[in-house]
């Protein structure tokens, strides 16, 4: 579809729905969300196509057909009609044949997993840009982001340049939450002990709204953070403020960052011990905590260590 | 002593009782003066005995469906308080203003809901109205295991107790209506909330589980002779799925709150984060329940709805067998579609389109249905009358929630909308708009079976409009909200741009309150005016199926005379051929006797409930040994039936024809 065309029905729809409101998730900045707008608008329209002529018969035939109109046909035993029926049956089964293989195709091009292979319509991701990586931690109650390539973290605020892909790791501390920015792309759960994924780009400089989609106790209503699109060099001076402004996060205070806490102030961390998002995802920031990651390992050693009737190899 | 103490009352203090909150404590008082008021106009009456022998201890089907229906109402009302009550809460809490309802309080009233309006409300309400028709619609006297039936009621009832009981000790869950762990582990839940969710759940969940197993066994054991499964009545065959779902999926609800409660008192892992649990089986296998529930609601109304269309436009019902085979795919279907409530789990793309198709694969069959019954109204002669404005009402409205169900069912597009007021609205129109439009459709129409005069139109139609109306306007904006990004159970609202929406929905949820209201006032207002309402011909919409065969009230023992039946709407065809009833040869009717068994047994899982979620062991311990007595005690119990005489039979069948056939005449003169 070409993107006028899209755009068409995007205000379209929008006009439908009032067009005064801001409705982000039909009219987003990243690439990702417009992708699944856009196809929220077509799945519509498709169905559209059997919704609107049913309402139309439904109220058609109550009023053709009610008792006090006697020059309407009346046919009391007529109820079979082979032709008819198969036509009940391949009306929605044509639609849904439709909407079953876009379903099938966006599904695989708009997997959260998948990187990113354009950044906007017709722009596909330059050759030597690599992705931004960004490592998502829902705590209790506020989020956490590392930027291990820059080496910082921040709580409740989320950067990115413009047009450069982003590649967020996501976990959790304890609750399960969902890592939501509508403006930028599609929401996916935040799930301690297990990391998902998600791809994303944003196309306008902006300040957006971020927060977690799925209720997680007390401070859910609180876990809200701002999300910025802004130019490289912008970035660049973010970046370097925060490692400027913050102090480091190490195991220690991060252990008191771990308390719960509700509506949490934006915090800056200059620095971040190695490991330590990946000894979160693993459940052993204490020291002498097993990792998860290395349990099954373990076990297996301790079996075939003292199990005398195991022959593993 | 203080051990002691402990072993009795668990963790059951005076602590307990909520005197911090005045929302609570107003409402107590209300609750408490209304159910003394009420206990002291029964009593007033003199009405105790007779509902205790006629009603609370009775296993005839009919009695017991309409204290399901009773039970549905009553807590349709607390549900309906907690809804109109975060309609307000949302409705202010902008910016500065926090609202009226602390947090704390807030999460408890979203979490009791949901529940009670699932479990509670749409539940009852669907079981109640399977009782008293299914049996009527295959010409059986009874359900093939009456006692089962009166226990399965019971135990609806005391886990809908134990949540009221939650409101005024303690707590309840805060947790969302489906309480995903982590959330409702010990570690993060500590208090007795949770408890209090999963042994109603789990006590309710028996009596459902319970009749479901008799409703199987009577629709395939008991149908009259001549019924064979392609002349079953839809309402019927609707029940059979709805019922083998309950079958085969509520035990998988048993299992995984059994699950949750290993870890919550045991300190078992299953859905821990560490140590190996996962909380993700916690949710699919809910959701392995949960999605077959959503069928279990609405396959009995869609059965509804296609009595209603067929009698109202006075025709056959269009389609029948791919009703029947729509029907069929729908309960096959059910279970092979749970992981589209939760898409953003991040399963890879393969397993995500699979589960999208396949739910999207259910709007195929929901829509033959759906053409089904326009193309009976189709060359139909339409009474407009308030079950047939339900049904219409229900036609439009449902088809715009199946759209955006199966919007939904797009993984990328349930990404952006997963958990957003978008689906808190598409579930709602699927639910208000099937189920309580159903329901209310149903009980206008049956309504005259049930008491012997029909409900008066003014005040259906009324109702109607309200809920109508109501509906569009609560949760259009919801819609609109879901698309601005705004997600469910917030407590509090930065952005001042939402909240007209918030404040149009409370208009909706007003306009929702004066549908209850109205339909209130016409279950009285029709109860005066029962003289000119009443039905003497038992047949009052000229219906099709077995049920208008009989006298408005039917008798205790349903049909003095098996019917036989020849064809699918077996009235209208015994109609159609001059059917004379019987007037002699009556044979004494075999009939099973009322007994208080399942109170008791129901009463004394209650109390094993409450003291399990007050952690009272020795109380748990002592009533739960009663609650094994009382089911061993009720095995010896041998004095079960008895037998209405032949005379009797006769007088009843008698004293209808004559009131039947008098009215006849008079009609006929006038």
């Amino acid at each position: 579809m070409s993107g006028t065309l899209r755009n068409i029905y995007i205000t379209a729809l929008g006009a439908l729905l009032l067009s005064g409101c801001d409705t982000v998730v039909l009219s987003p900045s990243g690439d990702i969300a417009a992708q699944q707008a856009s196809l929220i608008v077509w799945s519509t329209i498709l169905m559209l196509i059997i919704v609107v002529p049913v309402i139309v018969l439904t109220l058609l035939f109550a009023w053709r057909y009610r008792a006090s109109n006697k020059d309407a046909t009346y046919s009391p035993d007529w109820d079979h009609s082979t032709s008819l029926e198969l036509v009940i049956w391949a009306a929605p089964l044509a639609i849904i044949i439709a909407l079953g293989a876009l379903t099938w195709v966006s599904t695989h091009k708009l997997d959260p997993y998948r990187p990113l292979d354009r950044i906007a319509e017709g722009k596909p991701v330059p050759a030597d840009v690599e992705p931004l990586i960004v490592e998502v931690v829902a705590m209790d109650w506020k989020w956490l982001f590392f930027y291990p390539e820059e080496g910082i973290a921040v709580v409740n605020e989320l950067a990115a340049p413009v047009d450069r892909p982003i590649k967020f790791k996501i976990t959790a501390t304890t609750m399960m939450n969902s890592f939501y920015i509508p403006a930028l792309a599609g929401q996916i759960y935040a799930m301690g002990g297990m990391e998902t994924q998600l791809h994303a780009v944003i196309n306008k400089a902006g300040s957006y709204e971020g927060f977690s989609a799925n209720y997680s106790g007390a401070g859910f209503n609180g876990m809200r953070f701002t999300f910025q699109g802004m130019s490289d060099t912008d970035f660049a001076q973010w970046v370097s403020r925060i490692k400027a402004q913050g102090e480091p996060l190490r195991r220690d205070n991060y252990k008191a960052l771990e308390q719960p806490s509700i509506n949490n102030p934006v915090q800056y961390f200059s620095a971040v011990s190695p490991g330590l998002y990946d000894a979160i995802l693993n459940r052993c920031v204490d020291p002498g905590t097993l990792c998860m990651r290395d349990m099954m390992q373990h076990q297996g050693h301790k079996r075939s260590n003292t199990g005398e009737q195991h022959h593993d190899h | 002593m203080s051990e002691l103490s402990t072993l009795i009352f668990g963790r059951l203090t005076w602590d307990a009782i909520p005197l911090h909150d005045p929302i609570l404590i107003a409402t107590f008082a209300v609750v408490a003066l209304g159910g003394a008021a009420l206990l002291a106009v029964l009593t007033y009456y003199k009405v105790w005995g007779y509902l205790w022998s006629e009603w609370f201890t009775s296993i005839d089907h009919k009695r017991i469906g309409v204290m399901y229906i009773v039970l549905g109402l009553i807590m349709l009302l607390r549900g309906f308080a907690d809804a109109i009550m975060m309609r307000i809460h949302q409705a202010i809490a902008f910016g500065d203003a926090t609202g009226y309802l602390p947090p704390d309080h807030y999460d408890q009233i979203f979490t009791a809901h949901g529940v009670i309006m699932i479990f509670f409300v749409a539940m009852p309400f669907v079981v109640g109205l399977m009782n008293y028709i299914v049996p009527l619609q295959i010409g059986a006297r009874d359900v093939a295991f009456p006692f089962l039936n009166n226990l399965s009621f019971w135990m609806t009832a005391a886990g809908a107790g134990l949540v009221m009981v939650s409101l005024f000790i303690g707590e309840f869950a805060k947790s969302g209506w489906l309480a995903y762990p982590p959330l409702t582990g010990i570690m993060q839940s500590p208090g007795v909330g949770v408890d209090y969710y999963i042994w109603s759940l789990q006590i309710a969940g028996v009596g459902t589980l319970l009749s479901g197993v008799n409703f199987v066994v009577t629709i395939v054991k008991m149908r009259a002779p001549g019924m064979n499964m392609m002349k079953m009545p839809v309402f019927t065959w609707t029940a059979l799925c709805t019922n083998i779902l309950i079958v085969a999926a509520f035990p998988v609800l048993t299992a995984v709150l059994v699950l949750l409660s290993l870890d919550r008192y045991m300190d078992m892992n299953f859905f821990t984060n560490d140590l190996g649990g996962n909380a993700m089986m916690y949710v699919n296998l809910i959701w392995i329940w949960g999605h077959p529930e959503v069928y279990i609601l609405i396959l009995p109304i869609f059965g509804v709805f296609s009595e209603i269309v067929s009698t109202y436009s006075g025709k056959r019902l269009f389609g029948y067998s791919s009703m029947v085979y729509a029907t069929l795919v729908i309960t096959i279907l059910s279970y092979l579609v749970w992981l589209h409530h939760f898409f953003t789990m991040g399963s890879g793309a393969t397993v995500n389109s699979f589960f999208g198709i396949t739910t999207m694969i259910i709007s195929i069959p929901t829509g033959a249905k759906i053409f089904n019954w326009l193309f009976t109204m189709y060359r139909g002669r339409i009474q407009m009358d308030v079950p047939m404005m339900w049904t219409l009402g229900f036609m439009v409205t449902f088809v715009i929630g199946g759209m955006t169900g199966v919007l939904l069912a797009v993984p990328p597009a349930d990404f952006v909308l997963h958990n957003s007021l978008f689906l808190i609205a598409h579930f709602h129109n699927v639910i208000i708009g099937g189920v309580v439009f159903g329901t209310f459709a149903a009980i206008t129409y049956w309504y005259p079976k049930v008491t012997g005069y029909k409900l008066d139109p003014f005040w259906g139609k009324a109702s109607f409009w309200c809920w109508l109306i109501g509906f569009y306007l609560a949760f259009m904006p919801l819609y609109l909200l879901g698309f601005m990004g705004v997600t469910r159970r917030m407590s509090h609202f930065d952005d001042p741009s939402l909240q007209i929406w918030f404040q149009v929905a409370l208009g909706g949820a007003v306009l929702i309150g004066l549908g209850i209201a109205c339909f209130l006032i016409q279950l009285y207002v029709s109860y005066k005016k029962r003289g000119s309402l009443r039905d003497t011909s038992g047949d009052p919409w000229n219906g099709r199926t077995l049920e208008w065969s009989t006298s408005s009230p039917p008798p205790q023992y349903n049909f003095a005379f098996t019917p036989r039946v020849y064809d699918l709407d077996a009235w209208w065809h015994m109609k159609a051929n001059n059917f004379k009833r019987p007037t002699s040869g009556f044979l004494p009717v075999h009939m099973p006797k009322n007994t208080a068994a399942g109170m008791m047994i129901s009463g004394i899982s209650a109390v094993v409930g409450f003291a399990l979620i007050w952690h009272m062991w020795l109380v748990a311990g002592l009533s739960f040994a009663a609650l094994l007595v009382a089911i061993i005690t009720h095995t010896f119990n041998y004095k079960r039936d008895y037998y209405i005489p032949a005379d009797e039979v006769e007088r009843t069948e008698a004293e209808f024809d004559r009131v039947r056939l008098a009215n006849q005449q008079s009609e006929v003169v006038a």
